[in-house]
């Protein structure tokens, strides 16, 4: 059933929309190198190809299946009624996006900005899993996360889900809202790091047998630091299009949301360089860039909702979390995380939302109100942050034991973790059977044991 | 432990979607909604601990 209006554009928002679109794939680069540059010198091949798998993978499945679960606003969707209010809980598109036709703009233009999208949330656990994560299961992994996780939280969210009708159903502000992100691609992918974090357990040597980790630097810093750089650029991108075409945004507040996006990247990466000079004596490069991407990841939310004020503070808060979340799960709840996607993703993902509902105004209209997009609550409707609350507690207490439960089946029939032998020769010669850098001889120790 | 946990998670959720469904005042929604969140924090504890008593065995 049509339970939503379509959302048409204009040709000035096709044409943002467009430009904003292809800019999403240098977020994806970002990430890769970043992920890249925490792992190991002996794995930057594997971590590599892993994360051209990821993305190839996840295009794949999530146009032949995942599409078909995810929808768009006004597109056919199984809905159950509940009392007065109609639950609508998953999309009824033809497989292989058959419902995309060559004349809707709207829609291509959203099936390509989803295909990034859950390319980008992909890539997120395979910081989690580095140095140590097989690439079957990670292919495996990602094809669970493209056709079941990812689409069906993004149609609660970005697709007249029951989430988005919350406003509608319970007069809670807008429903959910989410302009860029951070839950149904942030978090859901954090939430997914968390999990196969837990299944795949610490690499080895990390923890001693006391318990206390070891450090394990990343191989290359410089990797590290420019995809923060590359990551802003699709950010801004991810940011503007999402805000378009999933709320209804005018193109006059592109500006707005890239200043937003730039300003919670930098407070929050300057949160994490004071904070970590204050407890370290000097500032943690690696930590820093964390709190980069937290900072993009926390503002993507809201971006189109807040002044510039309030993307410093959430920008802020978010540097803050990544620092002390990094280090507490390392050394009190031993969750190896050589990527920090649990924290930077996941934690300020789920931060974001709730910022959205604390700080969150919406001057103009919000597309998922339902039947008339102009008919939206007042100006700071006191529900918008239950709403926003009832999204989180969806992503902890539905995405994150449904992702579990995919990986840890997933695991039983087909162990996701290399052999202890492989782990210790590196990714990249027990599953690629060469080197990254074979022109250098590295860690000679353990290549004269073979 | 690990399965009670993510059995609290779940339960959490089926407690905030029943305060959205049969609860129509604002302020008792508002309650049961943030007890559904306080049983999901718990069952992430119990998770959380579940993997590290796993992690310490296998040392």
């Amino acid at each position: 059933m049509n339970l939503l209006p379509s959302h048409s554009l204009t040709e000035v928002s096709v044409a943002i929309c467009i430009l904003c679109t292809l800019l999403v794939p240098f977020a994806m680069a970002g990430l890769i190198l970043i992920n890249t540059g925490l792992g190991r010198s002996r794995g930057v091949a594997h971590s590599m190809l892993a994360s051209l798998c990821v993305i190839a993978i996840a295009a794949l499945v999530y146009v032949i299946l995942g599409f078909a679960g995810q929808g768009f606003i006004g597109r056919p969707a199984h809905a159950i009624t509940v009392g007065n209010a109609v639950w609508n809980w998953i999309a009824h598109e033809p497989l292989f996006a058959r419902g995309v036709t060559r004349g809707d703009l709207t829609i291509s233009l959203v099936l390509l900005l989803q295909i990034f999208s859950v390319g980008l949330a992909g890539l997120i656990p395979l910081g989690s899993g580095l140095d140590r994560w097989r690439l079957g299961a990670i292919c495996a992994s990602t094809a669970f996360l493209a056709g079941i996780t990812y689409p069906l939280f993004a149609h609660w969210v970005w697709a007249g889900g029951w989430l988005a009708q919350l406003g509608v159903n319970y007069g809670l502000g807008y429903g959910f809202v989410d302009a860029g992100g951070s839950s149904s691609i942030h978090a859901v992918g954090g939430l997914t790091a968390l999990a196969i974090a837990w299944i795949l357990g610490p690499r080895r040597g990390k923890y001693s047998r006391e318990g206390m980790p070891a450090a394990i630097p990343g191989h290359n810093l410089v990797f590290v630091l420019f995809g923060c750089l590359l990551a802003l650029l699709g950010w801004l991108g991810l940011n503007s299009a999402g805000a378009i075409l999933f709320t209804g945004t005018e193109t006059g507040i592109v500006p707005l949301i890239a200043i937003n996006t730039t300003l919670a990247a930098a407070s929050a990466v300057l949160a994490a360089v004071v904070i970590t000079r204050l407890r370290f004596g000097k500032p943690d490069a690696s930590l820093s860039a964390n709190g980069w991407v937290g900072g993009l990841v926390g503002g993507s939310a809201a971006c189109p909702f807040i002044d510039p004020p309030l993307a410093i503070i959430i920008g802020l808060v978010a540097g803050a979390l990544v620092t002390f979340s990094v280090e507490w799960l390392e050394l009190h709840l031993t969750v190896d995380d050589p990527g920090g996607g649990i924290s930077v993703h996941g934690l300020c993902g789920i931060w974001g939302v709730f910022a959205l509902g604390v700080f969150g105004r919406f001057p103009s209209p919000v597309l998922n109100v339902a039947t008339d997009p102009m008919a939206g609550p007042p100006i700071g409707h006191a529900g918008q942050w239950l709403a926003q609350v009832v999204g989180i507690a969806t992503l902890i207490g539905f995405v994150l034991p449904l992702t579990y439960g995919l990986n840890w089946t997933l695991n039983r029939f087909y162990p996701q973790r290399a052999t202890a032998e492989g782990e210790r020769q590196g990714m990249d010669l027990s599953e690629l059977g060469a080197g990254a850098y074979p022109e250098f001889v590295t860690h000679t120790d353990e290549f004269t044991r073979m | 432990m690990r399965w009670v946990g993510f059995a609290l998670l779940l339960a959490g959720w089926v407690l905030v979607l029943s305060a959205l469904i049969l609860l129509r005042a604002m302020v008792p929604r508002t309650v049961f909604v943030l007890a559904g969140i306080a049983v999901e924090v718990l069952g992430l504890v119990l998770v959380f601990r579940s993997h590290l008593i796993s992690r310490e065995g296998r040392e």
